[in-house]
């Protein structure tokens, strides 16, 4: 673009108004979803604004000390830190066209994000078992919605990832689909970074008080 | 196992036939009048076989400029339901005075107010502002469409499905009762157990999703598909600001959106946000909702800023005076736009650390707007000025918009703020910004486009009366709600005791006729237009001698918009072809790659309508299908691969053949 | 979306012609390995010293956990995101900042605000407010 300009700038040449050839836009796909990104990181900010201010609201209930499972936590954060790495596996086996190692590794992260979210739903189901549901405190509603938000996201990010599978194994690695992995690595290592933020402020910071 | 009325239950959620609102006079005839009319336009389209022509051409289309076409015509739809509204409101405060009740009863009366303010910011300034960016901004940048074609025609049926929610709430159940921005407690569950509150929130959360992606859209758009030789610092100042407030609409709808879900969490799941007790605070909610709030006012203003900076120098006949110091304005403009929230709630309680901080910040903010009001000033000093319409417009911002802009800065003074919070100087105060800005922009807007759009003028006979009918009108009806502001009367109060305000309350009400006029000359200004459309035919694609790329295409534009692709060497680059002597290309033409229409967005739009009401109504199973089907549609949708055609060269051939042909009889 | 027909027999070709939005950058084995590696130890530490009760006071403790989170979100932009200043012409750092500036405004601001609320409206202890209804 900028060579064309110029190229048509220069002095005692006549001006250029029309572009004879096709002219081809750079596709805006990454760019698009890199914006729907942040909008996203916007929502969270939100909820982890409104954690920061009602957090501490116990209403009498529980605190998180009280409550959080550090352990389980942790096991939870490493179950997405590997299936991040395996999405890596999989983008790299797209590069080099192994539609079969590509599958094989979006099978092994799906299996990882379906093990996340299970055990997310066991903390959620023990929680509410003892009383400590999203109605009891200001700090529990806030605390169910910023990670339920989180899980509901990662829940959209297998479903995605099964039915990208199911187009990779259709069509190949074509452009169209290369593109669609981009945007779901994206998106998967984008809720791996709330994650972070998740894990050190709700929950490490929730159980210091 | 189960009785009758648990069956009932199941199916119909909360709907009973109490529901409709049959015993209610205005809103039977509003029923009757809205059905003859639908009937009517039914008819009309079936007698005229057009049914064919509006799905594959209209509903389902993907092209920027019938998008944007559909986004203004919501609006003005809109516009009439919320004037509707506005002119209910002024007779009741004109008629009930000293024991008199008006004749609306207080219930109503808060539905009425509630609903004009949320009909006039989301359904009708919003998709106005969006369409014209839609139509426009493509035309303006040199290029073909937007970035997704299909995601927009998506994003104006979730915006069109929300207006359609909103409106099912006035035959359907009741609206919110709770002022535009619906402040908990008074819209939580406890307070608010009605419908009304959830037609508010589903309505705009299913509008959200349309406006976020359609910022996302547009922002792709002119970030990526600019005119080779468009840099940045060449792009049109509609251009500019149009790329200002979509960063805004990305940047402040999530907010929006993720506030409205905690309210709705509340509401259906109990949990405790915003209530009064185990640990909720309802400030938190003010406090997050003005932080969209804000920004969202100058997402209306700013491409309504722009409009005046085409229209000035077009009808001018100058270059823009200051282009650069007009795009660092719009720049800082949105990114100050981001601190003042919180001088919405001043007297919330912050205390004087914070709120001096806020009336600061909001002081500095006039700062780049009235740079940009000099800027207009010089551009029209020593300039050729033809007062047509758009420029009247112009014209008749710059005047309000100062007042406007000058009782704006009263109010961001706290404690000047504390006298007058919540009263009808503010009242005053932000209509005469909204509609001294940005409906005067918007209409500046239609009628300097409209030749572009449709291919003839607007008669400018009935432009000029519906002019001073608007701005007489405007002055009529918001002056006195200073004066009553200052002597201390508050906002939405349906009835008052002391007579003697009844007189500045019945020249608000004739203000208010005078502007009814001003909409209906605007509507006999459209039909006699198009009956006298042959002698308004614009031929050659430029009828106002403007100077940006728009102009350079005919009137309407191809599909395609351009058969080649400008190359652009200055701001004001159609104005620069025309005085270097460009020719324009009449042969050698390639087939151009364009997207395909699709239905998907329709479908989709019509169905998020059904899991809005089944969600309003707690009919469970009926939500939990619409969703259900969303997503396999949404689904399916990625599953179709053939998304785009090539128009043949020799089909561009024989248009741009027909165009040479005109704008040689022209000559 | 729109800029080229689908072809599915030259997906090669149509790849290196003109490479859409490929800018945004690949990893490679090894850059996936050393962000995971680093990651992993980022994210131990917090949890070890919160768990083991490393330090005595829980405020270094909160500090050292933030700064290590912010540490971590670099590196996951670096090596799973593949963020640089180049791709999109610029435009997604330039995103990204601006994101960044406006959760700042929107975390730091909300917590201001509402702690002067708290402070002006609700003399109380911390005691009182943990245990109010």
């Amino acid at each position: 673009m900028t060579e064309l300009h110029t190229d048509y700038m220069q002095e005692g040449k006549a001006p250029t108004f029309y572009l004879e050839e096709e002219h081809h836009p750079e596709g805006s796909t990454m760019l698009g979803f890199w914006l729907y990104l942040m909008s996203d990181c916007l929502i969270f900010a939100v909820l982890f604004a409104t954690h920061a201010v009602l957090g501490r609201n116990y209403a009498a209930g529980p605190s998180p000390a009280d409550l959080f499972d550090l352990p389980l936590v942790a096991v939870n954060t490493s179950m997405l830190l590997f299936s991040s790495i395996t999405y890596g596996f999989a983008m790299l086996q797209v590069e080099r066209y192994e539609k079969k190692a590509t599958l094989f590794w979006m099978a092994v992260t799906a299996l990882f994000g379906i093990a996340f979210v299970s055990l997310e739903l066991y903390e959620f189901a023990h929680m509410i078992h003892e009383g400590a549901g999203p109605q009891r405190s200001a700090f529990l509603s806030s605390f169910f919605t910023l990670v339920g938000t989180h899980g509901l996201h990662v829940t959209s990010g297998i479903i995605w990832m099964f039915v990208l599978m199911a187009q990779v194994a259709k069509h190949g690695l074509i452009p169209e689909n290369k593109r669609r992995l981009m945007c779901l690595s994206m998106f998967w290592h984008f809720l791996d970074v709330v994650w972070i933020g998740v894990f050190s402020f709700v929950y490490l910071m929730g159980v210091l008080g | 196992m189960f009785s009758d009325t648990d069956l009932l239950k199941f199916v119909f959620g909360r709907l009973t036939l109490e529901a409709i609102p049959y015993h209610e006079p205005i809103l039977v005839a509003t029923f009757v009048a809205v059905a003859v009319g639908g009937i009517g336009l039914v008819g009309l389209i079936t007698y005229y076989r057009f049914w064919g022509t509006l799905w594959r051409d209209w509903l389902t289309s993907v092209d920027h400029k019938k998008i944007g076409i559909m986004y203004v015509i919501l609006a003005l739809v809109m516009l009439l339901r919320g004037f509707a509204d506005a002119i209910m409101m002024r007779l009741q405060q004109a008629m009930a005075f000293g024991g008199s009740e008006g004749y609306l009863p207080p219930h109503h009366y808060d539905q009425v107010f509630t609903a004009h303010g949320v009909i006039m910011i989301f359904f009708m300034a919003m998709p106005f502002v969006t369409g014209l960016m839609n139509f426009v901004v493509p035309l303006q940048i040199g290029a073909r469409d937007v970035s997704f074609p299909f995601l927009n025609n998506f994003s104006f049926w979730m915006t069109t499905a929300g207006a359609i929610i909103i409106m099912l709430s006035l035959f359907v159940g009741e609206f919110a009762r709770t002022g535009w921005l619906a402040y908990p407690p008074l819209s939580g569950a406890d307070y608010s157990p009605g419908v009304g509150v959830d037609y508010y929130i589903w309505g705009l959360q299913v509008a959200g999703i349309g406006t976020t992606l359609s910022g996302i859209n547009l922002i792709a758009t002119i970030v990526k598909m600019r005119a080779p030789g468009m840099t940045m610092m060449k792009m049109p100042v509609f251009t500019w600001t149009s790329l200002c407030t979509n960063v805004l609409i990305v940047a402040t709808f999530p907010v929006l959106t993720a506030t409205l879900a905690l309210l709705t969490l509340d509401r259906y799941a109990g949990t405790n946000f915003f209530t009064n007790d185990l640990g909720g605070n309802p400030m938190m909610y003010v406090n997050l909702i003005w932080i969209w709030g804000h920004p969202e006012v100058y997402i209306l203003i700013l491409p309504a800023f722009g409009i005046f900076s085409e229209v000035v120098a077009t009808f001018c006949g100058k270059r823009l005076f200051g282009y650069a110091s007009m795009v660092y304005a719009t720049v800082v403009i949105t990114i100050l736009s981001y601190i003042v929230w919180l001088h919405h709630f001043f007297t919330m309680g912050s205390g004087a650390s914070v709120n001096a901080f806020f009336g600061i910040t909001t002081m500095i903010i006039s700062i780049p707007t009235g740079a940009k009001m000099f800027n207009w000033l010089f551009t029209m000093y020593r300039g050729r000025i033809r007062y047509e319409v758009p420029m009247l417009w112009t014209v008749g911002f710059m005047v309000t918009f100062v007042i406007g802009g000058m009782t704006g800065v009263l109010l961001a003074v706290p404690p000047a703020d504390f006298v007058l919070h919540n009263s009808l100087f503010l009242i005053a105060h932000f209509h005469n910004v909204i509609i001294g800005g940005v409906v005067f922009g918007l209409m500046a807007g239609v009628v300097y486009w409209f030749p572009k759009a449709f291919g003839f003028r607007l008669d400018p006979f009935w432009g000029k009366i519906s002019f001073w009918f608007w701005l007489t009108g405007f002055y009529f009806a918001f002056m006195p709600l200073y004066v009553l502001g200052l002597m201390g009367v508050t906002r939405r109060v349906s009835q008052f005791e002391d007579p003697s305000l009844q007189i500045w309350f019945v020249i608000a009400a004739f203000g208010a006729f005078l502007i009814a006029l001003g909409i209906l000359s605007m509507l006999i200004q459209l039909v006699v237009s198009f009956i006298k459309r042959e002698e308004l035919r614009d031929t050659t694609g430029d009828p106002w001698d403007a100077r940006t790329l728009e102009w350079s295409t005919s009137s309407p534009p191809p599909d395609y918009n351009f058969a080649f692709t400008p190359v652009v060497h200055d701001q004001d680059s159609w104005w620069d072809m025309k005085k270097r002597g460009h020719s324009r290309p009449v042969g050698g033409f390639k087939p151009i790659h364009m997207p395909r229409n699709t239905g998907t967005g329709v479908i989709l739009g019509a169905i998020s309508v059904v899991f809005a009401f089944g969600m309003v109504w707690y009919m469970w199973w009926l939500a939990g299908l619409a969703f259900l089907a969303m997503v396999v549609i949404a689904i399916g949708h990625t599953f179709n691969y053939d998304r785009d055609f090539y128009i043949p060269a020799n089909v561009i051939t024989q248009t741009e053949g027909k165009r040479t042909e005109l704008l040689a009889s022209e000559v | 979306m729109s800029t080229h027909a689908p072809t599915h027999e030259d997906a090669f070709e149509a790849h290196h012609g003109h490479s859409h939005g490929h800018e945004a950058g690949h990893g490679t084995f090894k850059s996936y390995v050393t962000g995971f590696v680093l990651s992993v130890i980022l994210t131990a530490i917090p949890f070890w010293l919160v768990m083991a009760e490393v330090i005595d006071s829980p405020v270094l403790t909160a500090v050292i956990i933030m700064a290590l989170g912010a540490i971590q979100i670099v590196v996951h932009m670096i090596f799973f995101l593949h963020m640089n200043t180049r791709s999109e012409g610029g435009w997604t750092m330039m995103a990204l900042i601006f994101t960044i500036v406006l959760v700042a405004i929107a975390l730091s601001g909300s917590l201001w605000v509402m702690h002067h609320l708290n402070a002006n409206m609700m003399p109380m202890s911390p005691e009182m407010m943990k245990n109010m209804p």
